[in-house]
């Protein structure tokens, strides 16, 4: 077993760069999660892990091993990938055992490597089935028990569950989180789903065009998200952004409210508010007018322009709420809730 | 078919049948031809129905000594030098363009692109159009009466690296990647994965060239003067001149029906595949 | 052209692309580079002397009327060849594509002529229209029509057309029928329920939907009936009688392999050369556009 360092790793393609000096340090055992919109550089920062895409400089190392010339064959690693890419003329057991045997590991070993991850995927019964005669979800397995086998130190998944439907990725998912606690393996795990995102990852690494935005646990990324763009990305509906002025330890919105806050600042700010965070209050300073509503059941969904304003916000409350649409409520939160940012860097406050 | 005219659908069947008949007619009465004595062959009208001379033709002409007042080989033998012709030029382009088309996919090396144009000129120089040099340049390498002779020169083929090029661009990356992840190198990737992976495009392209090289005529005219060389295909024409002296159209027409046995079996046989190698190899 | 990843350059693809490189320059370039040069130059009747001639080849290939007039014939052969074969697959497919039941056996019963050697096509019509024997002649002889293609040129360009034609009908019909079943029954269904019958359906629906089947067959035809019919004709009448089916393919060969005009066989080789890359680039453009249909 070993963890991953990432020292300042940076690709270009001709001219452009992609990624910028990305530093990472993965402890060993750990589930690092990257994700980040498509386009962002996520696959690619992956796959140079796995040495399928040449650095262009910086480092990588796996252990204490430097492993930027290491053929990728070379460099005791995994990968799981999109379309699971199993051969398709192969059996499930011969898929399996593919990287074995050229490693040319003793027969009965491969057998046994095999079985045994069969049946901690529970394939087993399907290891002389070719991948066509599968399910989505059973190549899914297969694909996950050919990097079992190997018995690497690193698991790369490469948006691994994005070619299944909800309900299977929602299984699969909470399946590669038990398998990974149990085998212990440093896994890294690139998914553009930040639900996916937060419930897989000890640690998440939030990329935009080609940055780091921000690295840390899921419980940080949410109370503490590093960026507008982590604020908008973590979270489910995404947080309320407004263009205010902060003015010492408030803000005033453009519609003249003034919220307490937490964060000290003065002069132009964002201010990032999470629709479950705002709570009914008559006296609270920010007043909506609803026009839509969604009921969720579990949640109701207040959707309507902050008063005085064509900002449309989004507020969740808790239960079926009786709220109308045409109703006009006022809210409030916690001013350790409101979350403050740069209005020139993006990047937070205090 | 979208409406019920059961008048339309005996007129389609009955002018498909006459079509069938016009199309096999010439194979008919050659077939006819191929059993009944010499004799029954000169007289007029020759019949149109068959003879029962069918397997005593079929002996005299493999086995016998061919054709009277001519010099070729027993039959056999040029069935044979067909067979090795046509197996020769099958496999061979096949495997020279598996293994260009796989470099130029799968790798990125200087003058790749110049590689690439040298192949696709081929296309533009069908053997009939440089037919005295290129026999110039056979006879320099003494390889005149060689099986190599008949079939080297033809085996060159950008149609068929196009196609596995084709082939090849429709596997997944994630394939090669998977494999470079499992160990393999670019010819163990070769075996274990591109050949597995093409091959009914293999198969459909064999029957095609099969029949290409069985059915070779110009060259193998040009390149065997020796008569142990000769294939079945040009042999008939041999055959026709000493006709017009010693007319043995029994014969003539047997060795015909042998000729074309081997071809037509292939196709048929392998209707399926035959298809979609004439398909895929015209794109 | 090229995938994403690739295996890291090396020795290897050189060595991968080396024997087919080796055979194209051998067998491929280096000839055709030969007839270029030899184009240019005049040999004497007994090979003793060489002149370097520039262009004088090809002048006096245009001005030649045996090879004006082979090269008309060539385009008409080509056309007829074409043209009867590809109506007659275009009937037949028509109503092959009709038949619920049965197509593909039809497609059997009638691809098999493409495995044929075209000089074995020719030997199967010289037989059954051998002026003393053959089938033909005897039914012609009946209706008062002298049958003789070894005197009459008109009658031996007929024969090596059917026999060029009857082989390409397999061809055509495949790739008609494959075609036709390639159009969505919805439009027939709803051309049907417009009120079309089945005759003008084929007319304007399904015959406008094929054209372009019917372009690529055009090209494809021409290329078979310029460079593929030799055999039938070496074998039915050697060019005869007096030249009459002497296309320009069976010209280079009797220049240069009997007539012994290496340079003159040269400049037809050339000519011939830039007749295939015009019809290549044709057939490559299509391509691009059955792409798009």
């Amino acid at each position: 077993m070993a963890g991953i360092t990432l020292d300042s790793l940076t690709k270009s393609y001709g001219p452009t760069e992609v990624l910028h000096h990305i530093g990472a340090d993965i402890e060993d055992g750990e589930f690092v999660v990257i994700v980040g919109p498509s386009g962002c550089g996520k696959s690619t920062l992956l796959r140079m892990i796995a040495g399928l895409e040449s650095i262009t400089s910086g480092e990588v190392f796996i252990g204490d091993k430097m492993v930027n010339g290491l053929e990728p064959a070379d460099r005791d690693i995994a990968m799981v990938f999109q379309n699971y890419a199993l051969y398709p003329h192969m059996t499930v057991r011969q898929n399996m055992a593919y990287g074995l045997k050229i490693r040319k590991m003793p027969k009965a070993e491969i057998d046994r490597r095999v079985q045994e991850a069969a049946e901690i995927l529970e394939i087993a019964q399907y290891l002389d089935r070719k991948p066509r005669q599968l399910s989505g979800g059973q190549r899914q397995r297969v694909a996950m028990g050919r990097a079992i086998v190997r018995d690497p130190q690193v698991f790369l998944f490469d948006e691994p569950l994005s070619n299944l439907d909800a309900k299977l990725r929602v299984q699969m998912r909470l399946e590669i989180r038990k398998l990974q606690k149990r085998l212990g393996v440093t896994s890294i795990f690139v998914t553009h789903d930040q639900v996916e995102a937060m419930t897989l990852g000890d640690r998440l690494m939030v990329l935009n065009g080609g940055y780091v935005e921000q690295f840390g646990t899921p419980i940080e990324l949410y109370e503490r998200p590093a960026s507008v763009f982590v604020a908008g990305f973590i979270g489910s509906p995404a947080m309320n952004f407004f263009r205010a002025t902060a003015d010492g330890l408030s803000v005033t919105l453009p519609n003249g409210a003034v919220v307490p806050t937490a964060q000290s600042a003065r002069g132009g700010v964002i201010c990032g508010l999470r629709p479950e965070h705002l709570v009914r209050d008559p006296s609270g300073p920010i007043e909506m007018e609803v026009e839509l509503l969604e009921h969720l059941g579990g949640v109701t969904l207040l959707h309507g322009p902050l008063q005085g304003t064509d900002q449309q916000m989004v507020i969740s409350l808790e239960g079926i709420s009786e709220v109308q649409i045409g109703d006009r409520l006022r809210f409030s939160l916690p001013p350790e809730l409101v979350h403050l940012f740069d209005a020139q860097t993006d990047r937070r406050i205090g | 078919m979208v409406e019920n005219r059961p008048l339309l659908s005996i007129l389609a069947h009955i002018v498909l049948l006459l079509g069938v008949a016009i199309v096999a007619l010439p194979v008919w009465i050659t077939f006819v031809g191929a059993s009944h004595e010499a004799e029954r062959m000169l007289q007029t009208p020759i019949p149109m129905l068959p003879g029962d001379q069918f397997f005593v033709n079929l002996r005299q002409t493999l086995w016998g000594s061919g054709l009277e007042g001519t010099n070729t080989a027993p039959v056999w033998m040029m069935l044979m030098n067909s067979m090795v012709m046509a197996l020769m030029i099958a496999i061979g382009k096949i495997a020279i363009s598996l293994l260009s088309a796989f470099a130029i996919v799968y790798f990125k090396f200087p003058f790749r692109m110049g590689f690439f144009w040298m192949i696709f000129i081929t296309l533009m120089l069908p053997v009939e159009v440089r037919i005295l040099p290129t026999f110039e340049v056979i006879a320099d390498l003494g390889m005149l009466n060689s099986y190599w002779g008949l079939t080297v020169p033809l085996i060159a083929s950008a149609t068929a690296t196009f196609m596995f090029r084709q082939v090849f661009l429709t596997i997944p990356d994630e394939m090669l990647e998977s494999a470079r992840i499992d160990g393999a190198g670019p010819m163990r990737f070769f075996w274990d994965i591109v050949i597995p992976l093409s091959r009914t495009n293999i198969a459909a392209l064999f029957v095609i060239l099969f029949i290409y090289g069985w059915n070779q005529y110009l060259w193998p005219l040009l390149i065997t003067t020796d008569t142990d060389m000769m294939t079945i295909v040009v042999s008939i024409k041999q055959m026709l001149e000493a006709a017009e002296q010693s007319p043995q159209w029994n014969i003539i027409m047997m060795t015909a029906l042998l000729a074309m046995i081997p071809p037509i079996f292939v196709v048929i046989a392998m209707q399926k595949l035959f298809v979609q190698g004439l398909t895929e190899t015209d794109k | 052209m090229l995938k994403r990843v690739h295996f890291p350059a090396s020795l290897l693809p050189y060595l991968l692309v080396a024997p087919q490189v080796i055979i194209t320059l051998i067998f491929f370039i280096w000839p055709a580079s030969q007839a270029v040069y030899q184009s240019f130059l005049i040999e004497d009747a007994f090979g003793f002397s060489t002149e370097f001639v520039w262009f004088e080849n090809f002048e006096y290939l245009l001005q030649d009327d045996h090879y004006r007039d082979s090269f008309g014939r060539t385009i008409f052969f080509s056309a007829a060849v074409a043209f009867l074969s590809m109506s007659f697959a275009l009937i037949l497919a028509g109503f092959a594509d009709r038949v619920i039941r049965g197509s593909t056996t039809y497609r059997t019963l009638l691809i098999w002529p493409y495995a044929v050697a075209p000089v074995l096509a020719g030997a199967l019509f010289l037989f059954m229209f051998n002026p003393t024997i053959g089938i033909f002649p005897y039914l012609l002889e009946m209706v008062g029509y002298d049958w003789n293609h070894y005197l009459n040129g008109s009658q031996a360009m007929f024969l090596v057309i059917i026999a060029a034609a009857w082989k390409q009908v397999a061809y055509n019909f495949l790739f008609y029928l494959a075609a036709m079943q390639s159009i969505p029954r919805s439009i027939i269904e709803a051309a049907a329920i417009d009120g079309a019958g089945p005759i003008r359906r084929f007319a304007t629906i399904i015959f406008p939907l094929i054209s372009p089947t019917t372009f690529f067959l055009l090209v494809i035809n021409a290329v078979y009936a310029f460079f593929e019919t030799f055999g039938i004709i070496h074998a039915v009448t050697q060019g005869g009688p007096a030249n009459s089916t002497t296309t320009l393919v069976y010209k280079v060969y009797n220049d240069g392999f009997i007539g012994l005009d290496l340079g003159g066989s040269a400049a037809q080789s050339v000519i011939l050369m830039f007749l295939v890359i015009v019809m290549t680039v044709i057939q490559f453009r299509f391509i691009e556009k059955r792409v798009q249909y």
